[in-house]
């Protein structure tokens, strides 16, 4: 159970100091709802409906994976300030548990802003789901994990890189398109209510088998690149 | 101070220049079988003779990543134990990254210029060649990634990590892409089956010649970065001398 309270521990300290300013939540809020206008503006979804409902979990996701890459950079940066983060690899308590700490942190603020596009999103693009809507409630934690989990990674190994904010995204997408992939056609799935009668849940299922591979991967590599002098 | 035993070397340039001098005259064996000899194709004419290059350098382009992968493993376990050994595997997997990319490039290039005629567009999103762009993908942002990070352990140690993943992500991605075009189906391309035995001899000589040429530059990008670690450890070893003449 130390483990997990040092998770924790990591976990409240970043809500509480997001909370304290509340700079990154902001502005992912306020990007994501820029990112759906412009798609908006730019596929019109009062003239093409039906074209809409099969491409709108492709531009949620989008717009969220754009979101969460503005704050993923921004969250290590607390780190960096005042020494923090070399007064963390000297601390005796496991690297991982830092990452997972944050990651999960950044769970919260990704979910945070899901919630409120997700509505605003149903009335910009008019989208209802035609299959199960309560498939979602699986579908946006699991796909957002998969962003964030990689994301988190990412924006830790490049801290010390020129480019910094860069890169991030330079790594991130290519690993996540089977995430991308997944998560957009298991929501388009869902909207559209065209779901495979075979496999119904093969997409979740294998966003779950990524999530889980990769969340172990992340947790195992953190403490090399945490340390990588 | 000496960079290199002048006799040591011997040996490996010899081999290298001979290997170079096998894979020129297997590679034009393989361009006159390719583009003189092979009978041509039924349906497609001579542009299917691109074929005989695409092929090559789509295969190859599978096999350095492996290169790559193990490298970078050798690299994250001798880190910490044994830094000579770790020094080599860091050059091997920076070789064979290049050289993936290159190949892969090469592949996506002749694959497209051969689909535009032959398929009449020219990209098609099917399971295959989208996990070949991913491939690519991975393999870029970690040259990129390696760039950004600067030419030290640290760096390495990242763009090692950065290898381990693509490994990881490569399988993954093959999964998802072919259940996506199952699910929606790609165009239909006229009969690509097998291959008549009449045109093994241009795929077999290319494949070689090509395999030849990459474990070349492969081993000439290898050397190359070996002789850069070398002149690292030179002048690293020099700055530390120099301080200590000064507090003496």
């Amino acid at each position: 159970m130390n483990y997990l309270r040092q998770v924790t521990r990591h976990l409240v300290k970043d809500l509480q100091l997001e909370w304290r300013s509340r700079d990154a939540i902001n502005g992912m809020l306020f990007f994501s709802l820029l990112v759906v206008v412009v798609f908006s503006i730019a596929f019109d979804p009062t003239g093409n409906p039906t074209t809409t409902r099969q491409i709108s979990g492709g531009i949620l996701w989008i717009a969220l994976l754009f979101a969460s890459v503005t704050t993923l950079n921004q969250s290590w940066a607390r780190e960096v300030r005042n020494s923090v983060l070399d007064a963390q690899r000297m601390a005796p308590a496991p690297a991982s548990a830092l990452f997972l700490g944050k990651a999960l942190a950044n769970l919260v603020f990704v979910t945070a802003v899901e919630l409120v596009i997700a509505p605003l999103f149903v009335v910009f693009f008019n989208v209802h789901a035609l299959g199960n809507g309560l498939m979602l409630l699986a579908i946006m934690p699991l796909g957002t994990w998969a962003l964030v989990v990689n994301g988190t990674f990412f924006a830790a190994l490049g801290l010390r890189a020129k480019n910094r904010e860069l890169l991030l995204p330079l790594l991130l997408f290519p690993i996540s398109v089977p995430a991308i992939l997944s998560m957009v056609n298991a929501t388009a799935d869902v909207l559209t209510g065209d779901v495979d009668p075979i496999q119904p849940f093969f997409w979740i299922k294998l966003l779950a088998a990524y999530d889980i591979v990769f969340t172990t991967v992340c947790l195992l590599l953190f403490e090399t690149i945490l340390g990588a002098e | 101070m000496q960079l290199e035993n002048p006799s040591r070397s011997v040996v490996p340039r010899v081999a290298s220049a001979l290997w170079f001098a096998v894979a020129i005259v297997v590679l034009a064996i393989g361009f006159r079988q390719a583009i003189f000899l092979v009978p041509t194709e039924a349906t497609m004419g001579n542009v299917q003779r691109i074929f005989y290059y695409h092929l090559p350098h789509a295969i190859l382009g599978m096999v350095f990543p492996y290169i790559n992968c193990a490298a970078s493993l050798a690299f994250l376990y001798w880190r910490r134990r044994d830094p000579w050994k770790a020094l080599g595997a860091d050059a091997l997997a920076v070789a064979s990254a290049e050289v993936t990319v290159i190949f892969v490039t090469i592949g996506l290039l002749t694959g497209s210029l051969w689909a535009k005629p032959a398929w009449g567009i020219w990209w098609a999103w099917d399971a295959r060649t989208t996990t070949y762009l991913v491939l690519w993908m991975l393999y870029v942002s970690y040259l990129i990634a390696r760039k950004f990070s600067g030419a030290n352990d640290e760096g390495h140690t990242l763009a090692a990590v950065i290898s381990v993943f693509a490994a990881i992500d490569v399988p993954i991605s093959f999964m998802a892409i072919r259940w996506w075009r199952t699910q929606h189906p790609a165009p239909v391309f006229g009969g690509n089956g097998s291959l008549d035995a009449s045109f093994y001899p241009a795929v077999w000589w290319n494949l070689a010649g090509w395999a030849l040429w990459g474990f070349l530059v492969m081993g000439l990008r290898y050397s190359l970065e070996r002789r850069r670690q070398r002149i690292q450890e030179e002048a690293a070893l020099e700055a530390i001398e120099a301080s200590l003449e000064i507090t003496q």
